[in-house]
């Protein structure tokens, strides 16, 4: 390991209160949950924060449950509790499906979903289908809690619109109509970070967001506005195209996931609608 | 931090936010998990956590305050590890404590398909895998139950 961990300080509050008063009080103070983005930094000494405040024995996060309509998803809930949620997988399966393909089984009993908007990695598997279920990300500060519509959560490229003091608590989904599609292109089916990860909803109002081709995660709206006006796969296929901004980087190439993105619409639509997805 | 190790209660002094791994090998003495990658990619850290398989090198050690951690030293996997020794599941052994250990989390008479998702966290570069689902899959066969009884989390 190439941190000094004697230099770093963990704060451990015993409550959500108690935690909103450290990130006012004593902060700044960087969240950290299931640690399995931040401790890698560590590893490899690119940490670039020295104070931490642990959530971990939060229990009030970890909660599953419907609120109304609405699919409440607290922020400590796992990948793990995701692929277990009978709630999740009812109301939300593209989420289970994205679940099931993070890291190895070690990673999923640890990654929260607060972690992975958090951490705001363009390729965090989880991040196109709460922009494509029109997720609301619930943000609490000592005395204030204010909603925020998930595809204006990010202001750039691992950037968010978080104030210093504030904390994710929860993210919630209205009901969604029509059939949900997750898929992950990776170089092996587990601990792959994406080349391209797409999750679409194919109903009456389309709706398909993707990652890792751009610096945040895209809500394709030409290419859905193109499916709903039945302009055709192919015109949505070239709106797709038009409307993401992949990079040449380590994983992969600007024109592969160009390719990838269309095809994965492609697919998606010529799917048989209520057919089960043959990658989950 | 007060937690429960291979069934005991213990009481280490260490630093919060060293990795649960170093605190394990030279706190505990408890050399059986290794390092791989030190980034959570290969699986040969990993440990128990309240029953749960996580890779050791990415836990603060703050987070298993008041919590039950088992390790390969008390793992209590016989059968698993005979049959890695019979069916030659472990060749230079650096995976084999942590495939050991996400292993257990499997049930009696697991699938394939069971076997490959609970252990696509764990790296071998040696075998293939192919000998290690056979020793998975002999030492959890018929009625055999998970040392732990551990709940599958597959």
């Amino acid at each position: 390991m190439r941190s000094a961990v004697s230099t770093l300080e963990l704060r451990r509050p015993r409550s959500i209160r108690e935690a909103l008063t450290m990130l006012r009080d004593d902060g700044p103070l960087v969240p950290l949950a299931g640690a399995t983005d931040l401790y890698v930094a560590l590893n490899f000494g690119t940490l670039s924060a020295s104070r931490f405040l642990d959530l971990w024995p939060l229990e009030p996060l970890r909660r599953i449950e419907m609120r109304g309509d609405v699919l409440s998803l607290g922020a400590l809930v796992t990948y793990t509790s995701l692929t277990r949620s009978r709630l999740v997988r009812q109301r939300l399966p593209m989420l289970v499906d994205a679940a099931r393909v993070v890291g190895g089984i070690q990673i999923q009993n640890r990654g929260t979903i607060g972690g992975n908007i958090a951490n705001g990695s363009p390729a965090g598997d989880t991040l196109p289908v709460f922009a494509a279920a029109d997720a609301v990300v619930v943000v609490r500060s000592a005395g204030f809690e204010r909603r925020i519509a998930f595809v204006d959560f990010y202001s750039g490229y691992r950037a968010t619109v978080l104030r210093p003091d504030e904390l994710i608590v929860a993210v919630e989904v209205p009901p969604l109509q029509g059939d949900q599609w997750f898929r992950k292109v990776g170089t092996r089916a587990a601990q792959a970070i994406s080349k391209v990860v797409i999750a679409a909803v194919r109903g009456e109002s389309p709706r398909v967001a993707l990652g890792s081709v751009g610096p945040v995660v895209v809500r394709a709206r030409r290419a859905e506005r193109a499916l709903a006006a039945g302009q055709g796969i192919e015109a949505a296929v070239a709106a797709l195209q038009a409307e993401i901004a992949p990079v040449d980087d380590v994983r992969s190439t600007a024109e592969y996931r160009r390719a990838v993105a269309g095809n994965l619409l492609r697919q998606c639509w010529a799917r048989a609608a209520g057919a089960p997805n043959p990658d989950a | 931090m007060q937690f429960t190790l291979n069934g005991r209660e213990v009481d280490v002094a260490a630093h919060p936010m060293r990795r649960l791994l170093d605190v394990l090998r030279e706190d505990c003495e408890l050399t059986g998990t290794k390092e791989g990658c030190g980034e959570g990619e290969c699986g040969a850290c990993t440990v128990l956590v309240d029953g749960q398989a996580v890779v050791s090198c990415l836990v603060p050690f703050a987070q298993v305050d008041g919590r039950d951690v088992r390790t390969i030293e008390g793992a209590d996997a016989q059968a698993l590890q005979r049959a890695f020794m019979d069916h030659v599941g472990a060749q230079c052994g650096i995976c084999t404590p942590g495939m050991i250990m996400a292993a257990m989390s499997l049930g009696p008479d697991p699938t394939r398909r069971q076997m490959q998702e609970a252990l696509a966290g764990n790296l071998c570069r040696c075998t293939g895998y192919e000998a290690i689902y056979r020793a998975i899959a002999a030492a959890k066969r018929a009625n055999r139950r998970t040392p732990l009884g551990v709940e599958s989390v597959v």
